[in-house]
């Protein structure tokens, strides 16, 4: 009886494989996610040289005023930020959101022309352009954005472009409730 | 000839390919060989199984720069392991930690190695303790040396 079970062994272990490979493929398992260690955690340094004339630096202050703020990193040589951007501009628009833009590695007359031909939703904008400040983040590349609570709190981090669907399910409900 | 020897000595003199370049190199040759230490050590955040010393990645190079930055401050291997690990988690190092949540990780090969064996020697026991078979009877003999062909 116990050898006839030993023969089910190999159908069991296939079983468990297919389970795995399975709940991998239906729950949006990504092998490739580094998750992110600010979460939870105040908001890194912020100083910044103002990427606009006649602009302020961007300082911490600026992530502690008791109104949620989105911090994103951009630049004009990314493609998927250019998918991303007119979301955040109906953001800044309709739904009042305080974004705060840094140029990552970007010259800043660049990203200054890019913004003026594509729309500016930064309340205040900085440059990084030898990225320490993005290192100090976090970053690992662009475009990420940051969600970051009245008190200078990191709530939630996106690699690569947010989507409608971040949008809705995040970005919104964050701004209204402060948590997402 | 000069030319030959020249192309002799770039090949055997060549440096395996890594990414740092030297711009980046410290001045300080036992500061540089501690960075390449570490680097060797630290995963590129966007290449999924390069060191930052491996890749040209942009991201890779900062993190190569703020490694020398941290070393020429006077910061310990482990200091700057941990300035990487504040901004990037584990997923830093290439060498992961031995901890609870990578428990599996680092005893899960043992641990099937041990039920194998456990499994092999159980079975060799089993069968070792089975009582031998009665002998052939005459019959039986005979048949198999027909079937053997003798």
């Amino acid at each position: 009886m116990s050898r006839r079970l030993l023969f089910l062994l190999p159908l069991a272990t296939l079983a468990l494989m297919a389970g795995f490979f399975a709940w991998s493929l239906m729950a949006g398992r990504d092998p490739a996610s580094i998750g992110s260690v600010m979460v939870g955690r105040p908001a890194p340094r912020l100083d910044l040289r103002a990427l606009r004339d006649g602009d302020k630096p961007l300082t911490d202050a600026m992530l502690r005023t008791g109104k949620p703020t989105i911090v994103n990193f951009f630049a004009s040589w990314c493609t998927p930020c250019l998918a991303e951007h007119p979301l955040f501009t109906r953001l800044a628009q309709r739904d009042g959101a305080v974004i705060i833009g840094v140029a990552w590695k970007n010259k800043p007359e660049e990203a200054r022309a890019w913004l003026a031909k594509l729309g500016d939703p930064f309340l205040h904008a900085g440059q990084d352009f030898d990225g320490r400040t993005g290192l100090d983040w976090g970053l690992s590349g662009v475009p990420e954005t940051y969600l970051i609570d009245g008190n200078g709190i990191v709530r939630f981090h996106f690699r690569g472009p947010i989507t409608e669907k971040d949008v809705r399910d995040t970005v919104l409900p964050f701004l209204k409730g402060g948590k997402p | 000839m000069r030319c030959a020897v020249t192309l002799l000595l770039m090949a055997l003199l060549a440096l395996p390919a890594l990414a740092v370049e030297p711009s980046e190199m410290l001045k300080d040759p036992a500061l540089e060989a501690r960075a390449r230490e570490i680097g060797q050590a630290l995963r590129c955040v966007v290449c999924q199984n390069q060191s930052i010393d491996d890749s040209a990645a942009e991201v890779a190079r900062d993190m190569r720069r703020a490694v020398r930055e941290r070393l020429s401050a006077g910061d310990s291997d482990t200091q700057v392991f941990d300035f990487m690990v504040a901004r990037y988690g584990d997923y830093v190092l290439l060498k992961p930690p031995f901890k609870l949540g990578t428990l599996l990780l680092w005893l899960g090969a043992p641990l099937v190695l041990l039920i194998a064996a456990a499994a092999i020697m159980l079975t060799a026991l089993r069968r070792r303790a089975t009582a031998p078979l009665p002998p052939l009877s005459d019959e039986e003999r005979e048949r198999l040396r027909s079937l053997l062909g003798r």
